[in-house]
């Protein structure tokens, strides 16, 4: 894809990224080269986009403020607040 | 909260729920459609936003041709203010009572929308949810880079990119296919597809094979494109390890004995792997129609699914069901049984005869995909012995990180034999997925080293008070 495609601005863990038009959060984070983004509770683990479909939840990542959201669901926004739990930041809440 | 009541609610807008919702509202229904997407198709014709492309020509698609023509009937319906389309909702609870019939409770898949998300009240339900991949682990394939077959497509099919440049796709079935052709056509390099049976377990089946042509079409059409791009498509070969820092970068694999057993010395590795695909068939979503109390089954694939009728109703009157939820089939079939559903449950006297819901033609392709089907199951099994392939350290839930270990001891030294024991004494399928993705893996491994999983174990594995997690706002909101 060209980068002129690649319009829409978003920041993860507050770094300036961009990314296509219609493409999910999650697709934005791969296609920028980021494969891992939420850190699992017990043992700190990188996981990523694993089922791409909203079943496995193992893609979570907060977007705006919201936590719990998955990845592979939320479709990208210009200005999206994205954030991972993988940079040693414990956020990801336990029902 | 926002009531809707209708004559017939569908759950899920794919193959099966798009033509039960289309024949319900031709048949002269009010209906509502809930689906988890943003727009119609599902999974199997999952698409780009349509916000961008109104009109995307099924590049990559199967009868994306049938996909329009139910989209544009089910669009009429909508027009005609027949169809209400709920999407971008999960129901969360069903219910059932003998005054008001059925009730959906729905929350929003993904954040954002204002208000508060809509109950249905329906007659008559249809629950099409369909399925996702069926997952075995392997160590190593909790690993960024290791993704479910279908997610690599779905991928592919809603973003117009790829999630990786070198690909290994393994498992086994034909959908394999499929994956690694939609990875190739957009670019990608598909190092190998490792396909765990051997294709001489077709021969048995031949005449099944046989009377669905189509399919062999489709077969040839993929023997095309692995050619185009020279993909290595190797049969008895599985993956016996994933391995890298933080991501995946090798797969190692071995060809396998009848049984599905590594054998030592053969195989090798491919490195600088991006992502690997797995996929051993697929897992029907069945908590919905298990909150009803639906008999069920062990289908050939060893998947539990519900028990219907000729007309797609089950054991629950008034309780249709179509798609893989009846059988994994695809999505030609699925079509059949949503259309045969949606006709039945837009009857409210109930006395819709068979012959009425699908004409015979229709009957008997039904029928030919559903023999089809079984001799799929039965050419592509989940290999007995795929337990030897684990490490003590491979986790078995993902979620919970619970390694097999755990899962052995707890079977060997409490007891521990079917999901639900094996859940209270490791948290095995207790986290965030709530066992969608190793309920089956725990189902056998609770049964032990060979055991098919009992249906018992499969069920409650199942079982989930909340379909899906919500926000603790509904859970009060039930009080109003």
């Amino acid at each position: 894809m060209s980068s002129v495609d690649r319009d829409v601005r978003f920041t993860f863990d507050g770094r300036e990224l961009a990314a296509e038009p219609g493409q999910t959060v999650g697709a934005a984070l791969v296609t920028n080269g980021v494969t891992a983004w939420r850190g699992t509770r017990k043992e700190g683990r990188p996981r990523g986009l694993f089922c791409g479909i909203g079943v496995c939840f193992d893609c979570l990542v907060t977007v705006d403020g919201v936590a719990n959201q998955r990845a592979c669901l939320v479709e990208l926004c210009e200005g999206m607040d994205v954030r991972g739990t993988l940079a040693g930041d414990e956020t990801e809440e336990t029902r | 909260m926002s009531d809707l009541t209708v004559d017939v609610a569908v759950v899920g807008a794919g193959p099966a729920g798009l033509a039960a919702a289309v024949a319900a509202a031709e048949a002269g229904a009010v209906v509502a459609v809930v689906d988890a997407g943003t727009q119609t198709g599902g999974q199997f014709w999952r698409h780009r936003p349509e916000t961008g492309d109104a009109d995307p020509d099924g590049h990559g698609h199967h009868d994306w041709n049938t996909f329009l023509d139910l989209r544009r009937r089910f669009r009429a319906g909508i027009a005609a203010g027949r169809v209400h389309h709920l999407p971008g909702l999960q129901v969360w609870m069903a219910s059932k009572n003998d005054v008001d019939g059925f009730t959906l409770r729905t929350t929003r898949t993904v954040v954002g929308g204002e208000g508060v998300t809509p109950t249905v009240h329906a007659a008559r339900l249809v629950l099409c949810p369909g399925g996702y991949d069926r997952q075995l682990p392997v160590p190593g394939w909790d690993l960024p880079g290791v993704m479910a077959a279908g997610g690599i497509q779905a991928f592919i099919k809603a973003n117009g990119a790829l999630p990786g440049k070198r690909f290994v796709v393994a498992g086994t079935g034909p959908f394999l296919l499929p994956v690694a052709a939609n990875i190739a056509e957009a670019g990608g390099e598909v190092l190998a597809v490792l396909e765990s049976s051997s294709l001489s377990k077709w021969f048995p089946h031949w005449k099944a094979a046989a009377s669905v042509p189509g399919k062999a079409l489709e077969g040839a059409e993929y023997a095309g494109i692995f050619a185009r791009h020279r993909i290595p498509y190797k049969t008895r070969s599985i993956v016996t390890a994933v391995s890298g820092t933080d991501r995946v970068q090798t797969v190692s694999w071995a060809k396998a004995d009848a049984d599905g057993r590594a054998i030592p010395g053969t195989g090798g590795r491919y490195e600088d792997v991006d992502v690997i695909g797995f996929g051993w068939g697929f897992t029907p979503q069945m908590e919905l129609p298990l909150s009803f109390g639906v008999q069920t089954r062990l289908d050939a694939d060893g998947s539990l699914v519900a028990v219907v009728d000729e007309r797609q109703e089950s054991s629950v009157p008034g309780l249709f069901l179509a798609g893989e939820v009846t059988g994994v089939g695809g999505a030609v079939l699925a079509v059949l049984e949503g259309k045969a559903a949606g006709t039945a449950a837009a009857d409210a006297s109930a006395v819709v005869l068979p012959a009425d819901v699908l004409p015979a033609k229709e009957a008997a392709r039904r029928d030919r995909h559903r023999r089809f089907a079984q001799a799929m199951h039965q050419a592509h099994p989940v290999p007995h012995a795929w337990q030897e392939w684990l490490t003590p350290e491979t986790l078995v839930c993902r979620c919970e990180e619970v390694p097999v270990s755990e899962v052995t001891q707890a079977r060997s030294t409490l007891g521990a034999e079917d999901s639900r024991s094996l859940k209270s004494f490791t948290r095995v399928g207790m986290g965030w997925c709530q066992g969608r993705v190793c309920g089956f893996a725990g189902s056998c491994l609770g049964a032990g080293p060979g055991e098919p999983a009992a249906a018992a174990s499969l069920a409650s594995a199942a079982k989930r008070p909340l379909a899906v997690p919500v926000p603790i706002s509904e859970l009060a909101s039930l009080n109003d």
